[in-house]
């Protein structure tokens, strides 16, 4: 330990009045402030950018996200890039990692937009990072697209500036609290009747979605047993399901993200906790069926797309081809989550609006997102005034023979659901 | 003050004035940058004069931005209706509410954490050595954790914060005032504390705390206000930080412990710490390394800040400063003249 | 909160899921904690990175799994990897830590935490792992309550180590060197104890225990490169709560607060358990404070 050492500010004096102190300290802020200039349109490049969750607690969903719009962009650049002018453009993106924390996405988007130039945005992981991203792009009126911030508040503000391509996030989890009404009506008992017990992760995303089961309960009066909210490092539910198990509910809901749904399924098998209906989000992501096999059997999982779905678009193909094809660059994957497949979409959006637009002016561009009507394998996309995406629904699968097997709502159905659910011993 | 350190300082203070000015798309970051150099000052005071290394400072900082954020909202609207909505209402603020709240907010964010650290320092000050830092890395924890779960605040949805009236342009400068100002009279309050006695009572408590009690040294009152004083400052930090973010939420942006909790030690220690401008230093190099690399290193960042604290606190105890003064000791004479502190070689 | 409290005085069988559930974190509470004050005790260092140690160990007997090795098996060359791994850390950096200050040592080992969490998450990724032992599920009290086989083996398992931990420290000559080394360094170095090998060698052991204990959570519940913290903020709260040097408050304390967690999760909601076990950590400090006044004030 050294001892008081020149404490004094007059040592400062002698320090910085050497030529060779100053000159460090001026080059160190000469370093802060030259920050490169990429300008949005470089060359033959469109640039986007993204500042995306490459660290922390949702790294593995960014990564997701990131595959999907790098697959989506070398798709585009393959087929010819986008021709604006008569000028054909190949697509680039500028990631900045924002460590999973909503702080870091704002400070970095300022810097995406002010010092590199960057006039065309990719949104973040996440409601929390997507909601601290749309006051910043609302403020430089850039037009952002994105793809994994499904939060509804985020469609209350506002923004003009702000589109999304996916289904909000009160469509989650509301529609099975529906099935459960209507499946328990057609067993002769009263929706009302019902017990639910909930286990949400306790992030903007999770309690979002449980404010719209809260809604949906509300108006069927059913029950709630168990409420609890996962902590943050979640390696453990069993108190929380050693809770339900006492209490026998008719719904099982639980939502947090990746860790989630691999948590809550295992110890659900290990502790033979079971309920008439079983539902969580992030199935695809988490890979369930090759994590946790047979005992994932009958559980729900919301989606915002599947691969069996009859979307179609000239770039991609069909969904399924799009499903191929993504599974064959990238062998690591078990499934196609539909947080890659959203994230794609997003890239086909901006090159779809470019291409309408024949302009790089970000009002002219934004006007021309706003007027999307285009069919993806995505699913249509149609944005509200509000920005988000009404023009494709959120549909329900259900784990059958290690399928995802998409149940209801009825329009889009390959199978009946399987009710109630039965556990596989062993 | 000599002559020449004056024009320095003046200097300095020009140039942190222009630099909004001069490179206006850099406004938030340098904004940031002064509530690095205050996270650094303050951690010293305690850590390097007082020899309490606290890793749960952070604490004030979240403290500040939530109370900063709840009065904001509650002078125009219940905050608990508005928290429950998840950010599904969109409030209007006028202007003068707008200016009106958050001069209220941040004064009470300086406020309620001095009260809460003077409480505090009254359990946790009977804690020595590592235990002390430990306890208090718990307190920051567990406000975190109780932040979190408490739904009046929002809980783990988080506050949308009021939105800055003015146009683009006008806000980044604003708050880039309102960070320098904060942070220099940071500095200059702590410049003119560290030339009183109080600044020889804390190095006694550092030194040797048994010894400066035996002497008649009323050392919890000391301490009491060491750890008070960087509490008034980090909440101010944590309002204006939380009203430049715009969305906040308890665990990464209010109480980060393990990102800028651990920051204000890593770039005090890079500095050198027990000395006013050590801080300074390492947060200038600290902050200009992470924004200028950070970003390209795309994961590696975090396996490179661990690096740099294994390095630092193994084979670079005495940071910046101390080394300089080991190697050339003759710029330091001038402190020496007039401080008359012991010279170079005094380090134990 | 008081109907929970409702169905465990009425259906008391759930005590028993809860107590099972908790004795089972807890014994492997315990193995950390007692790397943790074994270094403790002997280096006076506060190894902050156990908890990563431990996930590293847990990797590591992932990616044997990968290459088709049982878990159980793979115990022995994780912990011998983990061995070798200590020893250069020590070599690197923990040597270099010992003589200084407390705080210093606090600072490096963070900074260890750090680093191994983030080459983890960039060696392994950011997945939630497990590995499966393959073993099955018993069903008691009628199925009212479950337990997987693999819960009562790492019991056993963990048992067994500690039991072989405290053999060989009472009767091997290096176990003898070390507590040696704990009680009084100065005595031991006069008597021709190398106080640097037993330094090294302390921290490898304990390297090897998180080994273990990393092995057995990846079989039993999940690892992630960040939820090394939590593992570590729990080892402190028992070595704290328990005091160096006692191994028998260590099991207790361990034991305990897996117990305890279990309940808080019940009683209070998942979101109150981190909360609970942080402010235990600080009533017992705060009462350690007391009980120091006290002793004190005796003293005057």
């Amino acid at each position: 330990m050294t001892k008081s050492i020149f404490a004094r500010p007059a040592f400062a004096a002698g320090i910085f009045a050497r030529p060779a102190c100053a000159a460090a300290i001026a080059a160190l802020v000469a370093a802060l402030g030259a920050g490169p200039a990429a300008a949005r349109v470089e060359g033959d490049k469109i640039i986007l950018g993204s500042a995306i969750s490459i660290t922390g607690k949702y790294s593995q969903e960014g990564k997701n996200a990131k595959d999907g719009y790098d697959f989506a962009v070398k798709r585009i650049n393959d087929a010819g890039g986008v021709k604006v002018h008569g000028k054909t453009y190949k697509l680039e993106v500028k990631y900045y990692d924002d460590e999973s924390t909503p702080a870091r996405t704002a400070q970095l988007l300022e810097r995406l937009i002010n010092q590199d130039g960057i006039k065309f945005v990719l949104g973040p992981y996440g409601s929390g990072p997507t909601k601290a991203a749309a006051p910043v792009v609302e403020k430089y009126k850039i037009p952002m697209v994105e793809a994994e911030g499904a939060s509804r508040s985020l469609f209350t503000q506002g923004y003009r500036y702000m589109f999304a391509a996916l289904s909000t996030s009160e469509q989650y989890l509301s529609p099975v609290i529906e099935l459960a009404a209507q499946l328990a009506e057609k067993h002769g008992r009263k929706p009302s009747d019902l017990k639910v017990a909930m286990s949400f992760e306790n992030d903007p995303f999770s309690l979002d979605v449980r404010a719209g089961v809260l809604d949906e309960i509300k108006k069927y009066g059913m029950k709630v047993v168990v409420d609890d909210k996962m902590p943050r490092d979640l390696s453990d539910v069993s108190a929380t399901l050693t809770k339900i198990k006492a209490l026998k509910p008719d719904v099982i809901l639980a939502s947090g993200h990746t860790k989630g749904a691999i948590t809550a399924a295992r110890q659900m098998k290990e502790m033979s906790v079971n309920a008439p209906i079983v539902a969580l989000t992030h199935c695809e992501s988490a890979d369930l069926t090759g994590k946790v096999g047979t005992a994932s059997e009958g559980i729900l999982c919301p989606t915002q797309w599947a691969e069996t779905l009859k979307y179609k678009d000239p770039l991609f193909g069909t969904a399924m081809d799009y499903y191929k094809a993504f599974m064959k660059a990238h062998p690591e994957y078990n499934d196609v989550p539909y947080q890659v497949a959203q994230a794609s979409a997003v890239i086909q959006i901006w090159a779809d609006a470019f291409r309408r637009a024949q302009s790089f002016d970000t009002e002219k561009i934004r006007d021309t997102l706003a007027a999307t009507d285009m069919d993806t394998f995505y699913g249509h996309v149609k944005f509200a005034p509000e920005g988000n995406n009404v023009g494709k629904p959120m549909v329900l699968r259900q784990i059958q023979d290690q399928k995802y097997v998409v149940v209801a709502p009825l329009k889009y159905a390959a199978e009946q659901v399987e009710f109630p659910r039965v556990v596989a011993q062993k | 003050m000599s002559r020449r350190s004056l024009v320095l300082h003046l200097a300095l203070l020009a140039a942190g004035v222009a630099a909004p000015f001069l490179f206006p798309a850099h406004a938030v970051q340098f904004a940031v940058f002064w509530i690095f150099v205050l996270f650094a000052l303050t951690w010293d005071t305690m850590g390097g004069q007082m020899g309490y290394n606290s890793l749960g400072n952070i604490l004030f900082f979240g403290l500040g931005m939530y109370i900063c954020a709840v009065t904001q909202i509650g002078l125009v609207y219940d905050v608990a209706e508005y928290t429950a909505s998840n950010g599904a209402i969109k409030i209007d603020f006028t202007d003068p509410q707008y200016f009106a709240g958050l001069a209220l907010g941040v004064a009470l964010a300086a406020l309620i954490p001095v009260v809460v650290a003077a409480v505090l320092s009254w359990v946790l000050f009977g804690l020595r050595g590592p235990y002390f830092a430990i306890g208090t890395l718990g307190v920051a924890i567990a406000a975190a954790e109780l932040t979190n779960a408490w739904n009046y605040v929002g809980g783990g949805a988080g506050i949308a914060m009021p939105v800055f009236p003015g146009g683009p342009g006008m806000r980044e400068r604003f708050f880039y005032a309102a960070c320098m100002i904060a942070a220099v009279s940071c500095y200059l309050f702590l410049r003119w504390l560290y030339g009183t006695r109080f600044k020889l009572a804390i190095n006694a408590i550092r030194d040797d705390e048994d010894k400066a009690e035996a002497l008649g040294l009323h050392t919890g009152r000391y301490k009491m206000v060491a750890w008070s004083v960087s509490a008034f400052f980090l909440g101010i930090a944590g309002a204006l930080f939380g009203n430049m973010t715009g969305f906040i939420e308890p665990l990464e942006t209010a109480y980060p412990t393990l990102t800028f909790g651990i920051f204000m030690v890593a770039m005090t220690l890079l500095g050198g710490k027990g000395t006013l401008w050590g801080p300074v230093i390492g947060a200038t190099l600290f902050y200009s390394l992470r924004e200028v690399t950070w970003t390209y290193l795309l994961g590696w960042q975090y396996v490179a800040l661990g690096l740099l604290i294994i390095v630092n606190v193994v084979y670079f105890q005495q940071g910046i400063l101390g080394w300089l003064r080991q190697r050339v000791p003759r710029w330091f004479e001038a402190e020496r003249e007039t401080a008359g502190s012991p010279g170079p070689g005094a380090g134990a | 909160m008081l109907d929970n409290l409702q169905i465990l005085l009425s259906q008391p069988v759930f005590n028993l899921q809860l107590l099972l559930n908790g004795l089972s974190v807890g014994a492997v509470f315990a193995l950390i904690a007692y790397g943790l004050g074994l270094v403790w005790g002997v280096t006076a260092i506060k190894n902050l990175a156990q908890g990563d140690l431990v996930m590293l160990g847990g990797f590591l007997s992932f990616e044997f799994a990968q290459h088709g090795v049982h878990p159980i098996v793979s115990l022995v060359p994780v912990c011998a990897i983990m061995f070798g791994f200590g020893w250069i850390l020590y070599k690197l950096v923990i040597r270099r830590v010992i003589q200084l200050d407390l705080f210093t040592s606090l600072l490096a080992t963070f900074g260890l935490a750090i680093t191994l969490q983030q080459a983890l998450n960039l060696v392994f990724g950011p997945e939630v792992r497990t590995v499966s032992s393959g073993f099955g599920r018993l069903e008691l009290a009628g199925g009212m309550v479950d337990i997987t086989e693999i819960r009562l083996i790492g019991f056993g398992l963990c048992v067994l180590l500690a039991a072989g931990m405290v053999i060989f420290m009472k009767t091997s000559r290096i176990g003898q060197a070390i507590r040696a080394t704990a009680q009084d360094p100065r005595a031991a170095r006069v008597l021709g104890v190398n106080a640097d090998l037993v330094y090294a060698l302390t921290f490898s052991i304990n390297a090897a225990i998180c080994g273990a204990a990393g092995t057995l959570i990846a079989m039993i519940w999940v690892i992630q490169p960040f939820y090394g913290i939590a593992y570590s903020v729990r080892a402190f709260v028992i070595v704290t709560a328990a005091g160096l040097g006692n191994l028998p408050g260590v099991i207790l304390a361990a034991l305990g607060l897996g117990v305890l967690e279990q309940y808080s999760g019940f009683v209070f909601g998942a979101q109150f358990q981190q909360a609970t076990i942080v402010g235990l950590l600080l009533a017992i400090l705060i009462w350690r404070q007391l009980a120091l006044l006290r002793h004190r004030k005796a003293l005057q």
